[in-house]
């Protein structure tokens, strides 16, 4: 007004601004092709779990259909045990750079199994008792500072942890156990029981947080203390979510790579025990892909090994949205 | 909402409800008190992580001088700095936001205001995306090796080179390429939540103003989610960061004189560089401490992004409840 260059108020704005802003017979095309092309790139995700599922299938199909891998192996040869000298007793044997080269993949699924088990067995009980003592016990400034605590631990890259129990957790539990081996299943295990921690925690703690207000109010009216609510009301009705959580800790943990190459010992031995050494499957891959000729029967065998991990993983994941979708069925059920 | 503190400790039985008691759970009557417990549990987590985080401060501060950052490694890797691996991370993680974030918004946007949100086809990208997020890393490695360099990388090279080997071989593109993939779901799912944080009004105002689905999205969607976007493809970098399992056959190099400087060339990476100093170290001893110091590079690195994402995420919602 001061100035006295100022534009009456009633007079609407008709200048570039308003043109800008308007939809002129362009835009409407715009949009149109716009539209198109946000749709055609929201199919990447599908086309990369398809093209993911396609290509790994494609070099691992060799091992059942080409007669020339068939020569070095085939699939029954690498799940019966093997024949290593007339008279002597059969056994599994991962060894594939030989002169005859042997493939036996139950070794390398037990060491999976035997590092996995370790995992959850560790991480379970410490993820499951923080979320519940986060959702149902502790004071709200403890609250927050438990969540920065699992997103840092849930940050650590697993190289770093693979390195941490190399370097260190190995020691520690062998001098404090007198283990033959330093780098061995529960070793492993441990170390990758930490890095799943923030896993299984994330899902339970949510799970135990979607109980409805009204439920727990509904057990403190009628005079149950908090820890009477949450064993017997809170902890019932969140059971499908931790579940789904202990299974996608189990679905991480089988894939995880970086932690068992490092820490695990990478020998591929049939032994119960578990404080011998281990080879995964994952950390089979990872340790040969590199060397391995393109091509060759050793090459499409250790994709033969990740269409495998992928499948596990993939059922193990699926089985706990299931259970995700079952709480939620079961939670919306009661509050309504 | 809650009952007087004082009242957690109490362990009598009276007055409990049953309405969901569970026989699984059965054996908790039994337990004294639940809050002592998982409080210790929760003190255990905290510990593991104070360990750890201690040990590879303690280790590796001592080693981190400024030459140790800008210099290369020498001696067989056993002197020396880490520049090679710090730049080789930078230009990977650079590489992969430029591939990951244009497709992770698309993506969101479709999700959000092009399918209708009970569709099939919404809820099959939902699935894929959910799906992707749990393959393996070493599974995303197999990947990028069968998919970008042996189809992709070495049908460019038939095509434009001849046959001669240009792009059919690991190299930085296709590693962030991999690393592009397996960080989507971060970027599509950070996104989506700050889109559904964008007032209804807003979008409802634009569209009574007459402007177009598109026009909507790039002057109100996209501006209004920016932080979310940000704080997505900050996410990614840190999760890209500290993957190796991907990039251990599609690009990474043990040992490279020079730096990378075009699409094909390999690379040297910090988490792999971690992986290479102490398993294939012929003195472990000799390189520990400069191991040390290099894993505690790699992990402030993926500490400060993730506490800016953290920062960033406050801030947005402090703005909302605001």
């Amino acid at each position: 007004m001061s100035e006295g260059k100022s534009v009456a108020p009633h007079v609407p704005n008709m200048g570039p601004d308003w043109q800008q802003y308007s939809v002129r017979p362009g835009d409407r095309r715009r949009d149109l092709w716009m539209g198109r092309l946000i749709s055609a790139i929201a199919f990447s995700a599908i086309a990369a779990i398809i093209l993911i599922f396609l290509f790994i299938g494609r070099e691992a199909a060799p091992v059942i259909t080409s007669s020339e891998v068939h020569q070095e192996v085939t699939v029954a040869k690498m799940i019966v045990p093997l024949e290593t000298r007339p008279g002597k007793p059969k056994m599994y044997l991962w060894q594939p750079v030989s002169e005859t080269p042997k493939y036996s993949l139950p070794p390398l699924l037990l060491g999976s199994l035997k590092a996995t088990l370790v995992a959850i067995l560790f991480a379970a009980p410490f993820a499951i008792g923080a979320a519940i003592y986060s959702s149902e016990f502790a004071p709200p400034r403890i609250r927050e500072m438990i969540k920065p605590v699992i997103e840092m631990l849930a940050g650590i890259p697993s190289v770093v942890m693979g390195f941490f129990a190399l370097m260190v957790l190995a020691s520690v539990l062998k001098d404090t156990f007198g283990w033959k081996f330093r780098l061995n299943a529960t070793n492993a295990g441990i170390a990758l029981g930490i890095a799943i921690i923030p896993v299984i925690y994330t899902v339970a703690e949510g799970a135990l947080r979607a109980v409805p207000r009204q439920i727990r109010e509904a057990a403190q009216a009628l005079g149950a203390t908090p820890w009477a609510t949450a064993r017997r009301v809170i902890l019932p009705a969140a059971a499908p979510g931790i579940f789904a959580g202990v299974m996608l800790g189990l679905g991480r943990a089988i894939g995880e790579t970086m932690i068992v190459l490092m820490a695990s010992g990478n020998a591929a031995i049939w032994s119960p025990h578990l404080t011998d050494s281990i080879r995964t499957m994952s950390a089979t891959i990872a340790a040969e892909l590199a060397e391995v000729v393109n091509g060759s029967a050793h090459y499409h065998v250790l994709f033969f090994i990740g269409a495998l991990l992928f499948l596990l993983t993939f059922l193990v994941n699926s089985l706990g949205e299931l259970y995700v979708g079952r709480l939620r069925r079961r939670l919306t059920g009661v509050s309504g | 909402m809650m009952a007087d503190p004082a009242a957690v400790h109490v362990t009598t039985d009276q007055g409990a409800v049953s309405i969901l008691s569970h026989r699984r759970f059965r054996f908790l009557r039994h337990v004294s008190p639940l809050p002592i417990l998982t409080g210790f549990l929760t003190l255990c987590v905290v510990a593991m992580l104070v360990i750890v985080l201690w040990n590879i401060i303690a280790g590796g501060i001592g080693g981190l001088t400024w030459e140790f950052l800008t210099a290369s490694p020498t001696e067989g890797m056993t002197k020396g700095g880490i520049f090679p691996a710090i730049f080789g991370t930078v230009f990977l993680v650079f590489l992969m936001t430029v591939f990951a974030i244009p497709v992770g918004v698309a993506t969101a946007v479709f999700l959000r205001y092009y399918a209708r949100p009970e569709s099939k086809l919404a809820r099959l990208v939902r699935v894929a995306v959910n799906n992707l997020a749990g393959v393996p890393s070493i599974v995303f490695g197999l990947f990028g090796l069968g998919f970008f360099i042996q189809f992709v990388g070495r049908g460019i090279d038939k095509a434009f080179y001849g046959g001669d080997l240009a792009f059919g071989q690991p190299a930085i593109i296709w590693a962030s390429l991999t690393l592009a993939v397996l960080t989507l779901p971060v970027v599509i799912v950070t996104t989506e939540e700050a889109m559904r944080a964008i007032p209804r009004d807003y979008i409802e105002a634009s569209y009574a103003l007459g402007a177009t689905r598109w026009q909507t999205i790039r002057h109100v969607v996209i501006p209004n989610s920016m932080t979310g976007i940000l704080t997505g493809g900050i996410l990614a970098v840190s999760r890209g960061a500290g993957e190796v399992a991907p990039i251990m056959f599609t690009g990474a190099a043990y040992y490279l004189p020079y730096l990378p400087a075009k699409l094909n060339d390999q690379f040297m990476e910090l988490g792999y560089h971690v992986y290479v100093l102490s398993t294939q170290s012929p003195d472990v001893e000799k390189t520990l401490p400069l191991l040390y110091s290099t894993v505690l590079v790699l992990l402030l690195l993926t500490f400060a992004l993730n506490a800016l994402a953290v920062v960033i995420r406050m801030r947005l919602r402090l703005r909302q409840a605001g």
